[in-house]
């Protein structure tokens, strides 16, 4: 008996053991401790940020956004980012900086995004940034001009190519280039706003740097829906260089009213937002013969990097029917290299930590679909790749002529150029 | 002398421009005394509607905004009785029309963003980027069909309010309602279709604005100052006085551009506004 007794015993005891070894691993397992383990090594990246999907900047920040989540399809095709697969948190800023700070605080505070990244322009990426540096946050930056000059944040870092010193750079092709063809004075106008007021005033640094002399200098409201008295004014002063700091609508305007009234200058252009866009190209069509202006990618053959023609591929296939650029050559390609370099850092540096994914970053040139990139020590590109285009031999408004080389020529800088400057501009303009 | 003749020229087109965008709202603001803050919103649509059409059909910009202004009007009748039921007839329309024209305006626009994306849209014509030289003057026809159009819309609306018993009777509700009623008439139908009117007159208003510049779906934003500074400064409801207080604003800005720098063109508007209503608070051609 007593053996049988024991013998079930033991079964009994067994089973106990195996029960308790069961509950207690159960517990453990369940314990908040390993949970939070779990869930962090199997939960997504998140990466957040505010975007302009509404409001002035939408046509630039919806473009951004799919560019952006191009990219993260195709980093989550390869595995995601430390076996983790990337998910984008982002709220609409609807173009006012006052939601900015409200967005980024809850996008660290409630949503628990593991990086941030800008949204697009200089308005709305200021505001972030106290917020980030109080979080000591590596901040990837899209298209802010001189957005870092009052902030001085190590961990700052942005993609446009405006060079070390953006106010100056954006407009130092303009003048390099005008500055070899004997030319005396120049004419100064753009909006009364953030952009455009930055563009002109590094435009009249390096025209007073060049000794030309200014003879128009003025700003106009970004309401005005007339541009022939300005264009008048202009012309008024008979000025050899005409520089324009514009966003698209003033753009258009200019570049419209500049063909009615028959502009007469020698190099009209430089710092016109807008131009770059497939539906103001289209639309003003051989208007824009002869104009210099600022641009950071064109398909022309000195600037096909690895990568870019397939990305242009998918953004143009997703871009079909959401009312977006159709072309998207201006934008998107560093949208996508933002988070690009910012994936590319964590693949590195193998974990989250933003001390060390600054560092990296700042110590790195990346290879991108935009080609090289490397940072200064004010997170600005370490050298300017503003490049200077001439739009040439454009003869209807048709976009496919766009797609191909030959109509948007690269006169600076000289690493880059991909044909000749044709001058002055009321010669250029009747090709 | 050249600068000077063209900035007047200049001027007036951007006025005849301006009156057509305001001349809604002079009626619904102005008669009407409903605060359509919407009005510029209404424009932008026309202008989306402009450019649909235009781009699929290949139609004169001016004919399409003709074309859709009586479904324009149709929509702004249906508004407006959306308006009195839920706020007028319960004497609530001071403060809870304001928020309910500032909601429809979020709406169209957030509509357009959803139905056309948020890229910038144009239209093509084979006047635009064409320009009369008349002597020393300059007259692009990108502003100056505008104009024309935009002076015959006010000629036709002040015939129609002057000479039509439909007319009268809106400017009857707009000076004293009641009395409209004891004579027999419905207020809120007459109310409708002056609330129609204005509402077609922005399809017209929105086809001239796309011929001018590029459109994206928050531009209204731009106008909305504008709009109602002009109705003010025409007086409260004048057809007339709109044009003329449009095309001072636009003569005042052009001027001003020209040969002060436009960075002063909106303080001297508004600038003119405040000094006209400090000698005539009424408006230059109001009544009361």
């Amino acid at each position: 008996m007593t053996r049988t007794f024991q013998s079930k015993s033991l079964p009994a005891t067994r089973r106990q053991v195996l029960r308790t070894a069961a509950a207690g691993g159960a517990m453990a397992a369940t314990s908040p401790f390993w949970l939070n383990l779990a869930r962090a090594a199997d939960a997504p990246i998140k990466i957040g940020f505010s975007m302009a999907l509404t409001g002035g900047l939408a046509g630039a920040g919806k473009p951004a956004l799919i560019a952006m989540q191009i990219w993260r399809d195709d980093i989550n095709a390869k595995g995601g980012l430390l076996g983790r697969q990337v998910e984008l948190v982002h709220y609409d800023d609807q173009t006012q900086p006052a939601n900015v700070p409200k967005i980024y605080t809850k996008l660290l505070n409630v949503d628990g995004v593991d990086l941030v990244v800008s949204g697009y322009g200089t308005n709305l990426i200021a505001p972030a940034m106290p917020i980030i540096m109080r979080k000591g946050m590596v901040f990837m930056s899209l298209f802010g001009l001189a957005a870092n000059d009052e902030f001085k944040y190590d961990r700052y870092f942005q993609i446009m190519p405006a060079g070390p010193e953006p106010k100056i750079d954006w407009s130092r092709g303009f003048i390099e280039l005008a500055k070899g063809k004997e030319l005396e004075t120049i004419a100064l106008v753009g909006a009364d706003a953030e952009f455009a007021k930055n563009a002109v005033a590094g435009a009249r640094t390096n025209a007073q740097n060049a000794g030309f002399k200014i003879v128009y200098d003025e700003s106009y409201p970004p309401s005005t829906t007339d541009y022939s008295p300005i264009v008048r004014a202009i012309q008024a002063t008979n000025p050899d260089i005409v520089y324009v700091g514009s966003y698209p609508p003033d753009s258009a305007g200019m570049v419209r009213a500049a063909n009615e009234l028959d502009l007469q200058t020698k190099m009209f252009g430089g710092g016109m937002v807008g131009l770059q866009y497939a539906s103001l190209m289209t639309s003003l069509g051989p208007m824009l013969n002869g104009i210099v202006n600022y641009d950071f990618w064109v398909p022309e053959p000195t600037l096909n990097f690895p990568g870019i023609q397939e990305f242009l591929a998918k953004y143009q296939a997703r871009a079909k029917g959401q009312g977006v650029d159709p072309l998207g050559y201006y934008l998107p390609p560093f949208a996508y290299a933002y988070v690009q370099v910012l994936g590319d850092a964590i693949t590195a540096v193998g974990s989250l930590d933003q001390q060390a994914l600054g560092d990296y970053i700042h110590k790195t040139t990346f290879n991108t679909v935009i080609g090289p990139v490397q940072f200064g020590a004010n997170g600005e590109w370490a050298k300017s790749r503003t490049l200077m285009v001439q739009y040439q031999n454009i003869t209807s408004n048709d976009l496919e002529q766009f797609k191909h080389a030959g109509k948007r020529i690269v006169l600076y800088p000289k690493e880059w150029v991909s044909g000749k400057f044709k001058f002055p501009y009321t010669e250029a303009k009747k090709a | 002398m050249d600068l000077f003749l063209n900035a007047i020229v200049s001027g007036l087109l951007l006025g005849g421009f301006y009156a057509a965008v305001s001349l809604g709202l002079s009626i619904s603001f102005g008669q009407l005394d409903i605060v359509n803050i919407a009005h510029p919103a209404f424009v932008i649509t026309g202008s989306y509607v402009t450019y649909m059409v235009n781009r699929a059909l290949g139609l004169d910009p001016v004919l399409i905004g003709l074309v859709f202004s009586p479904l324009f009007f149709v929509v702004g009748a249906a508004v407006y009785y959306v308006y009195y039921v839920s706020f007028e007839k319960t004497g609530q329309e001071a403060l809870s029309g304001l928020v309910f024209f500032f909601g429809l305006m979020f709406i169209i626009e957030i509509s357009l963003i959803m139905v056309y994306g948020v890229d910038y849209r144009l239209v093509a014509a084979p006047y635009i980027g064409v320009t009369w030289r008349l002597g020393a003057v300059d007259l692009p026809l990108r502003m100056f069909v505008p104009f024309v159009t935009a002076l015959i819309m006010t000629l036709a609306i002040h015939l129609f309010l002057a000479r039509t018993f439909a007319g009268r009777a809106v400017l009857a509700v707009a000076q004293d309602r009641l009395a409209l009623r004891l004579m027999g008439a419905d207020p809120v139908k007459v109310k409708q279709l002056a609330f129609g009117l204005s509402i077609a007159t922005a399809a017209v208003a929105g086809s001239l604005l796309i011929i001018i510049g590029p459109v994206e779906p928050s531009v209204d934003r731009l106008y909305i100052g504008r709009v109602f500074a002009i109705v003010v400064l025409g007086g409260m409801g004048s057809i007339g006085g709109t044009l003329v207080a449009a095309l001072i604003l636009g003569v005042a800005e052009t001027f001003v551009a020209t040969f002060y720098g436009p960075s002063w063109a909106p303080a001297v508007s508004f600038g003119i506004l405040l000094v006209t209503l400090a000698v005539r608070p009424q408006g230059i051609f109001g009544r009361y």
